[in-house]
């Protein structure tokens, strides 16, 4: 055990700029996710046929297939097509887009929730359509939205480990630096799934938080959440 | 004054293969108080929905000021600003306060500026008797100052036309006075509107003219008196049985069909 | 070499599908073992297991799979097929813990008072009143968690399991058509998991008890 603590502390330095890395990719990955998402959702919902069917195809595909192969994907097949990325980038779009995907689908049920009927309220003083999910829809929706949409940052989070598989310098690829220096594997994987659960664990309070402020006084509605890692 | 506000002319709408109103022409007067009555089912909530543009029309026509606004090139949301909707479940906007459900219509359809759409849906508030919940969440009002509230709502924009369809039906029954003294009073003030409800002691006391349809047509029409105690068909007669017992609200020398009164 | 590719990546998917049918009922049988006594098993076992649940949902797949694949390779010599579906069955354990307690907790304590009411002991009551109905209410979620499963199915391609991603890995090197190895990769999985969610749907349907819609929103 304390050999265990021995190995964790010497390898603080290594494990704190890992962290940086994996908090880069999880910020900028549900960032991208939330742009992506929020369009995705509303034109699935709203689009016409053929927009509707390209944000259909977009999040199936996305919530269809692993993380990882669609990180591949991006990694080493994208240069067959000409387009090459480096480590960080590939990872930071592959997460982006995975996570839009699964973003999609929450924001697509938080509107259907909040239903016609607000549409039609809307529409009846004369908004037009684009004006009500601006106004109406949308406003409800990111609300309703978050006890659900709370899970997608830490299930990102974890999904970032991912990214060691193309060697990009996260905390997964640390742990394995580690390993080989100091020939105990489960010590460093250890070390790192412990930093990753205090990762978890401080996220979760302060979505926890963030849930319980931006409730509307007086309108409750619950939308299913699910595990989309 | 002999000018109709809102002219429906021979307009028809069938939903796949129901006929939901047939052939239904009506002329409405500026200041009007328009009561429609008849059977759940029978295209009078499909009737107020048509002159909102919420339901497209299949065929006919319908005027307002004089303007046809089922034609293609009339701007649905244009229409909407001045024809007035209250819903039978108020359908307030969730996430917005009392103030800012009568404000919105005002900053983002008719982009006013905030001070002066504040204080103008402050009035309509007023009116309707709910300045004092103006910061209330809808979750926090109950059903018939939600129901205020929607009419407020509708008010701030200033309609021609103020359409309600069954605005009490939702509500617990000691709500259901406070929003028919809303109504009533608007109509004193000479708004022109065209309710559908079940309230037949409103509908005596504050139409002007009441419309009895059933199956999509309209069988019936006439002041409240002539209807009432002296319907011409047996159907309006059997509705206004039917209707009575469920409510029992008539006295017994006011029974529907009686002639002697 | 280029004519045993559609054979290569058959058996990659083969043994992507055998992946997934290890980890999926290791996961459920342990889930399910660590849910009752979540529930059931007084203060101590179910704080235990509480814990057991936060750890297991806490840290990403992969991580834990490299620390189990290490542990159980230590511990028994395995070949990495066998360690790393057993080591993605314990991963899955933690959440399908999670979605069948949410089934039992919301079949309820009245259930449970009217068993008891009728002279069933505890252990019957669950046997025969609130796992029946638990285990259809957990069919929706547990699709999700079967595809989820079989996605991370994935990460056992780093340990070195031949399953798909990791032939696509290798055809994509030998013949530096990267692109079209991984969209391939890709579209198996894809067809697997929507085959998989309409498989469960059906289950469901089936399953479902006649005029008994429970929404459960586990």
């Amino acid at each position: 055990m304390s050999e265990w603590f021995t190995l964790f502390s010497n390898s603080l330095p290594e494990f704190w700029k890992g962290t940086l890395i994996t908090l880069l990719l999880t910020s900028t990955g549900l960032g991208i996710g939330f742009l992506l998402g929020i369009p995705a959702a509303v034109i699935r919902i709203y689009g016409s046929k053929y927009l509707r069917w390209l944000a259909i195809g977009y999040i199936e595909l996305f919530r269809g297939t692993p993380a990882l192969v669609q990180l591949f994907v991006i990694y080493y097949g994208l240069p067959d097509m000409g387009i090459t990325l480096d480590r960080i980038p590939a990872a930071i779009i592959a997460l982006g887009l995975n996570s839009g995907a699964y973003q999609a689908e929450y924001f697509r049920s938080a509107i259907q929730a909040i239903g016609h009927d607000q549409m039609m309220a809307a529409r009846a003083i004369g908004m037009s359509r684009i004006k009500a999910i601006w106004n109406i829809i949308l406003p409800q929706a990111m609300r309703l939205v978050i006890p659900a949409w709370s899970n997608e940052p830490v299930s990102l989070l974890k999904t970032t480990a991912i990214a060691f598989l193309i060697a990009v310098p996260d905390l997964m690829t640390k742990a394995k630096m580690v390993a080989t220096r100091t020939y105990d594997p489960i010590g460093a994987y250890l070390a790192v799934a412990v930093i990753y659960l205090i990762l978890v664990v401080i996220l979760t309070a302060i979505l926890e938080y963030i849930s319980r402020k931006s409730r509307i006084p007086g309108f409750d509605l619950e939308i299913e959440a699910q595990r989309s890692t | 004054m002999d000018k109709y506000i809102l002219e429906i002319q021979n307009i028809s709408k069938r939903y796949g293969g129901n006929v939901i109103l047939k052939d239904i022409s009506l002329n409405v007067r500026e200041g009007d108080t328009v009561v429609i009555i008849g059977p759940s089912g029978t295209g009078k909530s499909t009737l107020l929905r048509c002159i909102n543009l919420l339901t497209r029309i299949d065929t006919g026509k319908i005027l307002l000021d004089g303007k046809d606004i089922t034609t293609k090139n009339v701007s649905e949301d244009e229409v909407r600003q001045h024809v007035g909707m209250v819903f039978q479940n108020f359908l307030l906007f969730n996430h917005l306060t009392a103030l800012d459900n009568v404000m919105i219509g005002l900053t983002k359809v008719r982009k006013m500026p905030a001070n002066q759409a504040k204080e103008k849906a402050m009035q309509e508030l007023r009116r309707v008797g709910l300045a004092d919940r103006a910061s209330h969440y809808p979750g926090q009002l109950s059903g018939g100052q939600q129901q205020r509230v929607a009419i407020a709502r509708a008010l701030a924009m200033d309609p021609r036309v103020m359409l309600f369809d069954e605005p009490t039906s939702a509500l617990d029954p000691e709500l259901i006075g406070e929003v028919l003294e809303v109504m009533r009073k608007l109509a004193e003030e000479g708004m022109t509107m065209l309710c559908v409800t079940h309230e037949m002691g409103f509908a005596r006391e504050v139409a002007d003219r009441i419309i009895f349809m059933e199956h999509g047509v309209i069988v019936e029409e006439g002041p409240p008196a002539e209807l009432f105690y002296r319907p011409k068909f047996e159907r309006t007669r059997e509705f206004l049985w039917k209707i009575t017992e469920l409510y029992g609200k008539h006295k017994d020398e006011e029974k529907p069909g009686d002639t002697s009164t | 070499m280029l004519s045993q590719i559609p054979t290569y990546i058959l058996s990659g998917m083969a043994i992507t599908i055998a992946v997934t049918l290890v980890a999926l009922p290791m996961g459920f049988v342990l889930g399910l073992t660590f849910a009752l006594l979540r529930v059931y098993g007084g203060k101590f076992l179910s704080a235990i297991m509480a814990a057991y649940s936060t750890i297991m949902r806490g840290v990403p797949p992969l991580v834990l799979l490299f620390v189990l694949y290490f542990i159980i390779s230590g511990v028994i010599n395995l070949t990495p097929f066998w360690a790393g579906s057993l080591a993605l069955g314990v991963v899955s354990s933690g959440y399908q813990l999670e979605i069948i307690r949410g089934a039992l907790c919301s079949v309820g304590s009245t259930q449970m008072t009217a068993a008891r009411a009728i002279g069933m002991s505890r252990a019957k009551a669950v046997r025969y009143i609130i796992l029946p109905q638990a285990l259809r209410l957990i069919i929706p979620s547990w699709s999700n968690e079967a595809s989820v499963v079989l996605k991370d199915s994935s990460l056992v391609s780093a340990l070195g399991v031949a399953e798909i991603t990791r032939k696509s890995q290798l055809i994509g090197a030998s013949t530096y058509k990267f692109l079209l190895a991984f969209l391939t990769a890709a579209l198996i999985y894809f067809i697997l998991v929507f085959l998989t969610n309409r498989l469960l749907d059906y289950v469901e349907r089936k399953t479902r008890i006649p005029g008994f819609s429970h929404h459960s929103t586990l």
